[in-house]
């Protein structure tokens, strides 16, 4: 694997004990319940911790409600954690209100590649937001890092110029991570990047997101429901149920010898998958 | 390895539908676009002073519209009756004061159009203002801003705007006496469409709330505050654009709703004072000359006819425009 050409850090396991780029301690999302007396609450996310480091994919599974989404918008700082602590590159992040250049290390990537784009403004300019609101470049500079990005994500240069609608939903996604990656971050959050596409274009978009990875040196959270797609792409992985982590390591380990009840009952439910190698 | 590059798609579709919507919005702009221009752009000459020979006498001359020849009274069209011998002087023919039904007509479209747009123009801007920052704020702002909405809601708006327009002809009767006649009309038409305006929003502000609370969901607003667009770029780039559409179909909805306020207003007889017309006025007159003696019908059809006729246009511009602005049907 080729690392990436800018100066980023040395993946995991080359110091004596290297700094993760992400350290989540006892995170909790509690939601008020609309109607319902004071102190009744969703437990969304109810004490989740785990590491990430650079460079590294982390799956979250788990059934549909069970937090995982609230995870990935509550690292972003897109909702206001309860409790908890979420440290980047050891250093304790606000929750909410966060500096440039907090934002630029993290993105996401959404579902909905459809709804995730702006109808109203054409490819270019969604690609150029990010980097004109955090002053990257401008003028021609601009044009050229759009057009770069665009070939990048496996799209033409010309795209630039039409809007969203135009494109198959495999070609937005690719928008998307095009502008998730305008802002050169360190961490992905991808919540169900391909969830929402069909088969051939999903492997398409996995390949171009380990790619990617392979070129920026990114870290993922990958969140998903998909364990085939995990299966997939993911160094580690965690199952979460009910807003808590259950069981969390390596993938083989998690997907081959599941120890907790709720990860067996998950692969279960997975009929066409079948583990790397076995 | 570097993904492949994928090939533009070379042919672009329309849905269908939208060169029936183009057609007919194109002739309603024309149709809205010749009132326009006919009604507005006469307003020199409906307004222009009759006669006056002499410079100092001109001051007291009546305009062209409220010059009334009481010889010629409620004469009809000179093309429908054979005995008119005013020499083809009335295309529209006169009213009960022998005032040209044309020429009124013409002023009178100018008013009403002008009310209508002016009218539209303020709840629009009041009520996009409003309902925006309502759901963009969100939480107690917006609970405290809706619930003066519903409160202004449950009051009869015609009620408002009549004690508005009484209100303030009480002031203007009371502290402008020596104001000229002519500044009094235009305290009178600009109280009438700040009124109409002033009412209306209230529809305009809740349909612009719902829309911001759900544009406000969508992942790319999402994505936007994950990037970090400044909430004032998030709000006139992301936000604003996206609401073109319910904006553009209200709007012309509004224009229509506010020109018929005016009419029944001007029936009522607290909206365009006399002798100032509005086709809402006209047509009132036409139907008090209705009768089984005689019918005057030319006094109701035609002003009926020109409502009716910008009324569907501006509905067929209406349609035009959200097609137009439907980014799903541009190429």
């Amino acid at each position: 694997m080729t690392r990436s050409t800018l100066s980023r850090p040395a993946p995991a396991g080359s110091g004596a004990t290297p700094v993760p780029l992400l350290e989540v301690r006892d995170l909790k999302v509690h939601f008020p319940l609309r109607g319902g007396r004071r102190g009744h609450v969703v437990r969304a996310v109810d004490g989740v911790s785990f590491d990430l480091a650079v460079g590294e994919t982390l799956g979250l599974v788990g059934e549909s409600g069970c937090g995982k989404t609230t995870v990935g918008r509550a690292l972003l700082g897109l909702v206001s954690p309860t409790a908890g602590r979420v440290r980047y590159r050891g250093e304790t992040l606000p929750p909410r209100r966060r500096a440039p250049a907090l934002r630029r290390a993290m993105q996401i990537v959404f579902q909905d590649p459809t709804a995730s784009l702006n109808p109203r403004m054409r490819v270019g300019q969604i690609l150029a937001e990010p980097m004109l609101v955090h002053r990257i470049a401008r003028g021609a500079e601009l044009t050229t890092l759009v057009n770069d990005l665009l070939v990048r994500c496996g799209l033409w240069t010309g795209a630039a110029d039409r809007y969203p609608h135009a494109f198959s939903g495999g070609q937005r996604q690719r928008i998307a991570i095009a502008r998730a990656l305008a802002l050169r971050p360190d961490l992905i959050v991808c919540d169900e990047p391909t969830s929402a596409l069909d088969v051939s274009i999903q492997s398409q978009i996995l390949n171009l997101l380990s790619d990617l990875q392979d070129e920026f040196g990114l870290s993922y959270l990958f969140i998903s429901h998909d364990m085939a797609v995990v299966n997939h792409l993911c160094d580690r992985v965690a199952v979460m149920n009910a807003g808590k982590i259950v069981e969390i390591g390596p993938r083989d380990r998690v997907i081959r010898t599941p120890t907790h009840e709720y990860t067996r009952t998950l692969l279960a439910a997975c009929p066409e998958l079948r583990p790397r190698g076995g | 390895m570097p993904p492949m590059p994928q090939t533009p798609p070379t042919l672009t579709t329309r849905p269908r539908g939208v060169r029936s919507s183009r057609i007919s919005g194109r002739i309603g702009a024309a149709v809205v676009a010749l009132m326009l221009l006919v009604c507005l752009g006469s307003l020199p000459f409906t307004l222009a002073r009759v006669g006056g020979a002499a410079p100092g006498e001109e001051a007291t001359m009546p305009r062209r519209f409220e010059a009334s020849d009481l010889d010629a009274a409620l004469r009809p069209p000179f093309w429908a009756d054979g005995v008119s011998d005013d020499g083809g002087r009335h295309v529209l023919g006169t009213d009960r004061l022998g005032r040209d039904l044309f020429v009124r007509a013409l002023a009178g479209g100018g008013i009403s159009l002008s009310i209508g747009i002016a009218a539209a123009l303020v709840a629009v801007v009041i009520g996009t203002l409003y309902g925006s920052i309502a759901g963009f704020c969100g939480g107690r702002v917006d609970e405290a801003m809706m619930r003066i909405v519903d409160i202004l809601y449950g009051l009869p708006n015609i009620l408002l705007v009549v004690l508005l327009a009484v209100a303030v002809d009480g002031l203007t009767a009371r502290f402008g006496a020596d104001l000229a006649p002519g500044v009094r009309q235009i305290i009178n038409v600009v109280t009438l469409l700040v009124a109409i305006g002033g009412v209306t929003w209230l529809t305009m502000a809740r349909v612009i709330r719902g829309q911001v609370l759900s544009l406000k969901q969508l992942p790319f607003m999402e994505a936007c505050r994950a990037i970090g667009v400044p909430v004032r770029r998030q709000f006139t780039r992301h936000l604003l654009p996206n609401l073109m559409g319910p904006i553009v179909v209200y709007a012309t909805l509004t224009v229509p709703a506010a020109i018929l306020s005016e009419s029944f207003l001007s029936f009522l007889g607290i909206g365009v004072k006399e002798p100032l017309a509005s086709w809402g006025s006209l047509a009132a007159d036409g139907l008090n000359e209705l009768n089984v003696v005689h019918s005057r019908w030319w006094l109701l059809l035609f002003p009926c006819v020109l409502l009716g006729v910008t009324l569907l246009a501006l509905n067929f511009v209406g349609e035009g425009l959200r097609a137009w602005a439907d980014p799903k049907r541009r190429a």
